[in-house]
C-alpha cells in the first residue's frame, strides 16, 4: 500500500472537516434538544426537508444565505410539529420521533420531484486570504464554506452557554429534573419548546448545507442516513458540544477514509470499507457507555420522559 | 390490558369494513369514469384519437428511477418521446418510474400488462427474473428487457455498447490530463462497469501510455452524496480527470468545484459543468426502441438480444467542450467514424492485464462471449476487481 | 383555555375510535392533496382502498406484503411493549434472509421437502443472533439499543452484498451480483396456481396466535410487560430486567428473520443486493397503528399494504408520485398518536386565569 502525501493528507483533512460538519451541526442541535430533556428521532426526516427547502429556495433565488434561512426555517416548523406533540400532548417521544422522519421522508420526496433536474448557480470561492495560501495548512483548514467555521464557533458558542450562563444552567436544570423546574416558577414546557425548535433550526442548516454547498443537488433521500449518525454522536459525546464535534469529525474522517483506501488500491472488498463508520460508531458507544455510572452523571435525567405539569 | 380483546377486535373490523364498504360503493359508481381519465393522464404526450383507424398499440415503459435523474432513465424517456416522435397516433405510450429491482418490480410489471400494454419495456437488469415470470403469463405481450441476459419466446434483450463512449472518453482524458493520474468513480462491479473502466483506460493510453486509473467504488447507481464523497477522494489522490459510470452529475460538480475536468455520463450533463465538462458519453435508445416498435407493429417481431453501438446510433460522445485540443476531437471522430463502418475495433490484442500476462494476443479480436464476462482489470488500473474472492 | 388533564381510566370507545379517526384524518388530508395536484380525488381513494381488494391476484398481492409486516410488527410489539426500542429490525430481516440463503443453496436435486424447514429455521436463527448483539451490548455495556440495531442495519447490508458480490456469487451469472435461483424444494409453497400467495400466511397466521397466548396468557409475557409499564415495580416483584430485554430482543429478531427467510424462499428466490425491501421500518409503525396488539397488527398491516400497492397503482394509473405513500404513512402515525392522547387525557376548557 502507497502511504499519502502530504498534499493528499492536507486534503484529506479538508474532506474530513466539510464531511464533519453536515452530521456535527445536527448533533448539535439534537444536543440542545436532549438537554432540555427530549430526544428527536426525527432529524433525518427534519433535514431532509430542509434540504429540499434549501435547495428549493437556492434555486428560485439565487441566494445561498437565503437557501440557508429557508432550510433553518424548514427544520424550526418540523421541529414545533413535534414539539407540541410530545411536550402538550405528551405523545410518546420516541414513537412521534420516528413519524416525523417518516414523514419528512415522504414529503420531501413529494415536493422535491420537479427539482431533480434542477442546478444552483455557480458557487463562490471561500478562501481567508493570506492564511489560505500556507502550505498544506491552507488547503487542510482555510478553504472552507463559512458554515464550517461557524460550526466551529457554534460548538465553542454552546459550551459556554450550557456552562457559564445563566439561560443554559436553567436549560440543564430542565433536562435534569423538570419537576423541580416547575417547583421554582420555570416554564418547563416553553423552554422545552424552545430548546427543541432551536435544535431543529440547528437541524434545518446542516440539511439545507447538504444540498446546497454538499452535494449541490436535490435527489430525494439524499441525507441517507447523516440524521441517525448525528443521534448517535450526542450519545457517544456524552451531551459535550466539543466532543460532538470531535465525533463529527472522527465519522466524517472515516467515511472519506475508506474512500481514499479503495482509491488506493488496497485490497480489502470496499463493502467491508464501507462498514468501518458505522461499525466505528458502534464501537465508540460501547466505550461510552461502559460506565452506567458515567452515564447516568452525564446524562440529562429526564431524556425521553414525558413532563406532567402539577401531575 | 387483559381481556376485552375479542370485542376490541370485532368493533375495529366492524369500523374497517364499514369504511372500505363506503369507499368501494363510492368508487364503483366513479370506476369506469375514473379509469379513462387516468389512462388519458398517465400518457406523456396526449395523443390525437384516430376516428376509424386501427387501435394504437400500446407500449409501456419501466423505469427504475426518476425520468429528472438527468442519466439513466432520463436517457430511456428520451428515447420512448423518439417513439411517439416517429410514429405518432399508430402508438400510446406509458411509464412508470422508480420502480425498484427485484420482486417488487413483478407487480408493477403485471399491472402495465393488465393495462393492456402489448409491448413492455424493462430498463434495467434487475427486472429480468420478474420479466420472464410475466412473460410466461402473458404470451401475447413481448418483452424488451434492458441490459440482461435471459430471454423467453416473447422477451428479448438489448444493451448498448456503453464502452464505446467510455473509450473514446478516455482518448480526450488522457489529452487533458497533466498529472496522469485518472480518476473513476464505479457504481456496481458488474462486467458491464469493469469493461466501462477498462475501455477508458484503454483509450487514454492510446494517447499517453503513461497514465494510470484509480477507481472507487459507490455501490449504487445514483447516490449523490456518496459520489461526490468518491469523487472527492479521487480528486485529493491526484486524479486530475474524472469519469464516472454513477447516474448522477454530481462527480461533474464536484470537479467544477476543484477546478478540474469530468465528463458526463448516460445523458448530456454540460450545463452542469460549465467549466469541468469535457465530453458526454450518451446513450441513445431512440433507434432500438422505434425498431422494437416497428417489429412490434408490423408483426416482425423475433427473440434474441442485440447489443447495438456507435454504428447502429445508440452510443455518442457529445458536446466536446472548446478546451480540448483540434487534433484530439479529430481523432474522436475518426474513431467513430471507424466504429461505424467496423474498420476500428476497441478490443483487439495485444491487451495485458494488471500482471503484465496477455489476455488478448496479437492482433486477436474479442469476441462478445469475451466482453460480457470481463472480470478483470487492464494494466494501468489500480487496484482489484471487488469479488470478495 | 384549554387544559389537558389525566383521566381517572382510559377512555374505552376512545382507544377504539382512535385509530379509525386517525385514518379518517389522514384520508381528508389526502383527499386535499389530490385535489391540490390537479387529480380525482375520488380516483385517488380507489387506488388505495378499492384497488388492492379487488380480484384474488390483488389479495394475494397484498398477503405478499402483509405477511412480513405482521410478522416483524409482532415481534417489534413485544419489544416495545417492554420499552425496548429495536429500530433495526430491517437489519434482523436481511441477516435471515442470508442464513435461510446459506442453507437454501446447500440443497441438492435430491433433498427432501424438509429442507424447507430447515431454511425457516435457519433465518430465525439468523436474526435472533444479529438481534443478540444488541441485547449484549445493551446487557453488558448500557449501549442504547436504538443506535446499535440501527447501525447493524447498515452493516447487514454490506454483509449481503460482500456475499452477493463474492463467494456467493452465481458461476454462471455472467457475474452479476446475485446467488443461484433456490431448488424447487427450498421454496415456500404457492397455494394456488397463478398467484403469488404462499404458505405464510399460515406463518402469520400461526404467529400472531402464539403472541396472544404469549403476551396475555403466559407469565413471561406479563413480565415483559410490566417491565415496560413500570419498572421500578417490575424490579420489586423480583422480574428480572435483564430476561425481559433478551427474551424481547430474541424474540423481535427470530421474527425479523423469519420474514427474512419467507421473502427469500418465497417470492425472491435468490439472495441479491435488492433483499432489503423497508419492511424492517414499516413495520415499527405497523405496529403502532395496531397498537401493539396481535390482532390489530393484523389489521393495520393489511392497512400499511393497502397503502404500498395503492402507491404504486397511483402512480401507474394515475401519474401520482409514489413518495405520496411517505407523505401518508407517515401522516397516519402523527394523527394516531395526536388521537392517541385523548385516550389518557382529557380536554378541558379552563377559565384563564
Amino acid at each position: 500500500m502507497t502511504g499519502i502525501s502530504p498534499e493528499s493528507l492536507a486534503l484529506l483533512i479538508a474532506a474530513t472537516l466539510n464531511a464533519g460538519t453536515v452530521v456535527g451541526l445536527a448533533a448539535l442541535g439534537l444536543l440542545i434538544n436532549e438537554r432540555s430533556g427530549v430526544v428527536n428521532l426525527g432529524a433525518e426526516g427534519m433535514m431532509l426537508v430542509a434540504a429540499f427547502a434549501g435547495f428549493a429556495v437556492g434555486v428560485n433565488t439565487g441566494s445561498d444565505w437565503l437557501a440557508f434561512g429557508a432550510g433553518a426555517l424548514a427544520g424550526m416548523a418540523m421541529a414545533a410539529v413535534f414539539g407540541v406533540l410530545v411536550i402538550w400532548l405528551n405523545t410518546n417521544q420516541y414513537a412521534t420521533g420516528l413519524a416525523l422522519t417518516m414523514f419528512g421522508t415522504g414529503l420531501s420526496a413529494f415536493a422535491g420531484i420537479r427539482y431533480t433536474q434542477e442546478k444552483l448557480p455557480e458557487r463562490p470561492h471561500f478562501d481567508i486570504p493570506w492564511l489560505s495560501d500556507l502550505p498544506l495548512a491552507g488547503p487542510a483548514l482555510f478553504k472552507h464554506h463559512p458554515l464550517v467555521y461557524l460550526t466551529i464557533l457554534f460548538a465553542i458558542g454552546m459550551t459556554w452557554f450550557l456552562m457559564r450562563s445563566r439561560a443554559g444552567l436553567v436549560l440543564r436544570a430542565v433536562g435534569e429534573s423538570p419537576e423541580s423546574a416547575h417547583a421554582l416558577g420555570y416554564p418547563v414546557r416553553q423552554i422545552r419548546l424552545l430548546a427543541v425548535v432551536a435544535g431543529g433550526a440547528l437541524c434545518g442548516l446542516a440539511g439545507a448545507y447538504i444540498s446546497v454547498v454538499y452535494t449541490p443537488l436535490w435527489v430525494e433521500g439524499m441525507v441517507a442516513g447523516k440524521g441517525w449518525i448525528a443521534l448517535a454522536l450526542t450519545t457517544f459525546a456524552t451531551w459535550r458540544p466539543a466532543r460532538v464535534l470531535l465525533g463529527a469529525y472522527l465519522f466524517g474522517g472515516v467515511t472519506m477514509l475508506q474512500f481514499q483506501l479503495q482509491g488506493q488500491g488496497v485490497d480489502i472488498p470496499s463493502q467491508w470499507l464501507t462498514m468501518l463508520p458505522y461499525l466505528a460508531t458502534i464501537v465508540v458507544l460501547v466505550l461510552i457507555s461502559r460506565n452506567p455510572t458515567w452515564i447516568r452523571v452525564n446524562m440529562p435525567a429526564s431524556l425521553g420522559k414525558p413532563f406532567h405539569p402539577g401531575a | 390490558m387483559t381481556t376485552p380483546l375479542s370485542k376490541r377486535s370485532v368493533l375495529k373490523l366492524a369500523g374497517w369494513a364499514s369504511l372500505a364498504a363506503t369507499a368501494a360503493l363510492v368508487g364503483c359508481g366513479k370506476k369506469d369514469a375514473a379509469a379513462d381519465a387516468a389512462s388519458a393522464a398517465s400518457d406523456a404526450a396526449p395523443v390525437a384519437s384516430a376516428a376509424a383507424a386501427p387501435e394504437p398499440l400500446k407500449i409501456a415503459f419501466a423505469y427504475v428511477g426518476p425520468v429528472g435523474d438527468a442519466g439513466w432513465t432520463y436517457a430511456h424517456n428520451e428515447g420512448r418521446l423518439a417513439v411517439e416522435k416517429e410514429f405518432g397516433d399508430k402508438v400510446k405510450t406509458s411509464f412508470i418510474e422508480n420502480v425498484p429491482e427485484g420482486p417488487e418490480a413483478e407487480r408493477a410489471i403485471r399491472d402495465l400488462v393488465g393495462q393492456g400494454a402489448k409491448l413492455v419495456f424493462g430498463t434495467t437488469f434487475g427486472y429480468m427474473e420478474p420479466m420472464l415470470k410475466v412473460a410466461a403469463d402473458h404470451k401475447d405481450v413481448k418483452f424488451e428487457h434492458g441490459t440482461g441476459y435471459k430471454t423467453a419466446e416473447n422477451m428479448r434483450t438489448y444493451d448498448s455498447r456503453t464502452y464505446e463512449g467510455a473509450y473514446m472518453a478516455g482518448v480526450i482524458a488522457g489529452t487533458m490530463t497533466k498529472s496522469n493520474t485518472l480518476g473513476v468513480v464505479g457504481s456496481i462491479p458488474i462486467p458491464e462497469v469493469i469493461r466501462n473502466i477498462n475501455a477508458f483506460t484503454l483509450g487514454a493510453q492510446s494517447i499517453n501510455p503513461k497514465i494510470k486509473t484509480k477507481v472507487v467504488w459507490v455501490n449504487k447507481w445514483f447516490d449523490p452524496p456518496k459520489e461526490t464523497e468518491g469523487a472527492q477522494s479521487l480528486l485529493n489522490q491526484g486524479a486530475d480527470v474524472l469519469f464516472q459510470n454513477t447516474d448522477s452529475s454530481a462527480v461533474l460538480q464536484t470537479a467544477e468545484k476543484a477546478g478540474k475536468y469530468a465528463f458526463g455520463w448516460d445523458s448530456d450533463m454540460s450545463k452542469f459543468g460549465p467549466k469541468s465538462h469535457l465530453a458526454s458519453a450518451v446513450i441513445n435508445w431512440g433507434p432500438y426502441y422505434i425498431k422494437a416498435t416497428k417489429d412490434a407493429l408490423e408483426g416482425t417481431w423475433s427473440t434474441g438480444g442485440v447489443w447495438w453501438g456507435v454504428k447502429e446510433g445508440a452510443i455518442d460522445l457529445v458536446s466536446v467542450s472548446d478546451v480540448v485540443p483540434a487534433e484530439t476531437k479529430a481523432k474522436v471522430d475518426t474513431i467513430k467514424a471507424g466504429l461505424k463502418d467496423g474498420s476500428f475495433v476497441i478490443w483487439k490484442g495485444p491487451i495485458l492485464g494488471q500482471d503484465g500476462k496477455e489476455v488478448l494476443a496479437k492482433d486477436a479480436v474479442a469476441d462478445d462471449k469475451f466482453l460480457g464476462g470481463i472480470n478483470f482489470y487492464v494494466k494501468g488500473v489500480e487496484g482489484s476487481v471487488p469479488t470478495g474472492k | 383555555m384549554f387544559k389537558l388533564e389525566p383521566r381517572a381510566t382510559p377512555s374505552t370507545w376512545l382507544s377504539l375510535a382512535s385509530p379509525v379517526m386517525a385514518l379518517a384524518i389522514t384520508v381528508i388530508i389526502g383527499v386535499g392533496l389530490f385535489i391540490l395536484l390537479d387529480k380525482d380525488p375520488l380516483a385517488g381513494l380507489q387506488m388505495f382502498f378499492v384497488e388492492p381488494l379487488k380480484s384474488p391476484y390483488a389479495l394475494s398481492e397484498l398477503s405478499i406484503k402483509a405477511v412480513p409486516l405482521i410478522l416483524i410488527a409482532l415481534g417489534l410489539a413485544a419489544c416495545f411493549r417492554a420499552n425496548l426500542w429495536n429500530i433495526g429490525a430491517e437489519g434482523q430481516f436481511v441477516m435471515g434472509a442470508v442464513f435461510a440463503g446459506g442453507v437454501a443453496m446447500r440443497a441438492t436435486p435430491e433433498t427432501g421437502a424438509w429442507i424447507l424447514w430447515a431454511v425457516l429455521g435457519a433465518g430465525m436463527i439468523g436474526g435472533m443472533l444479529w438481534a443478540a448483539i444488541v441485547a449484549l451490548l445493551r446487557d453488558r455495556f448500557n449501549a442504547s439499543e436504538i443506535l446499535v440495531s440501527l447501525m447493524l442495519v447498515y452493516v447487514a447490508e454490506m454483509v449481503l452484498s460482500y456475499l452477493v458480490y463474492g463467494p456467493w456469487k452465481d458461476p454462471q451469472g455472467y457475474n452479476f451480483p446475485q446467488t443461484i435461483t433456490f431448488l424447487e424444494a427450498t421454496r415456500v409453497p404457492k397455494l394456488f396456481q397463478g398467484l403469488r400467495l404462499n404458505a405464510g400466511v399460515f406463518a402469520a397466521l400461526a404467529a400472531v396466535l402464539v403472541f396472544v397466548v404469549f403476551l396475555y396468557r403466559t407469565y413471561a409475557g406479563f413480565q415483559l410487560q410490566v417491565g415496560g409499564l413500570a419498572p421500578l415495580a417490575a424490579r420489586y416483584a423480583g422480574f428480572s430486567s435483564r430476561k425481559a430485554l433478551w427474551t424481547a430482543l430474541l424474540i423481535s429478531g427470530g421474527m425479523a428473520g423469519l420474514a427474512g427467510a419467507l421473502d427469500v424462499a418465497g417470492p425472491q428466490g435468490q439472495l441479491t443486493p435488492y433483499v432489503p425491501m423497508g419492511y424492517g421500518f414499516a413495520a415499527i409503525i405497523v405496529a403502532f397503528v395496531g397498537r401493539l396488539s396481535p390482532v390489530g397488527i393484523v389489521f393495520s398491516a393489511i392497512l400499511m399494504s393497502m397503502f404500498y400497492i395503492g402507491g404504486e397503482l397511483a402512480q401507474s394509473r394515475l401519474g401520482l408520485p409514489k413518495a405520496i405513500t411517505g407523505v401518508f404513512q407517515g401522516l397516519l402515525l402523527f394523527a394516531l398518536l395526536a388521537c392517541d392522547t385523548f385516550i389518557h387525557q382529557r380536554l378541558r376548557w379552563v377559565a384563564s386565569k
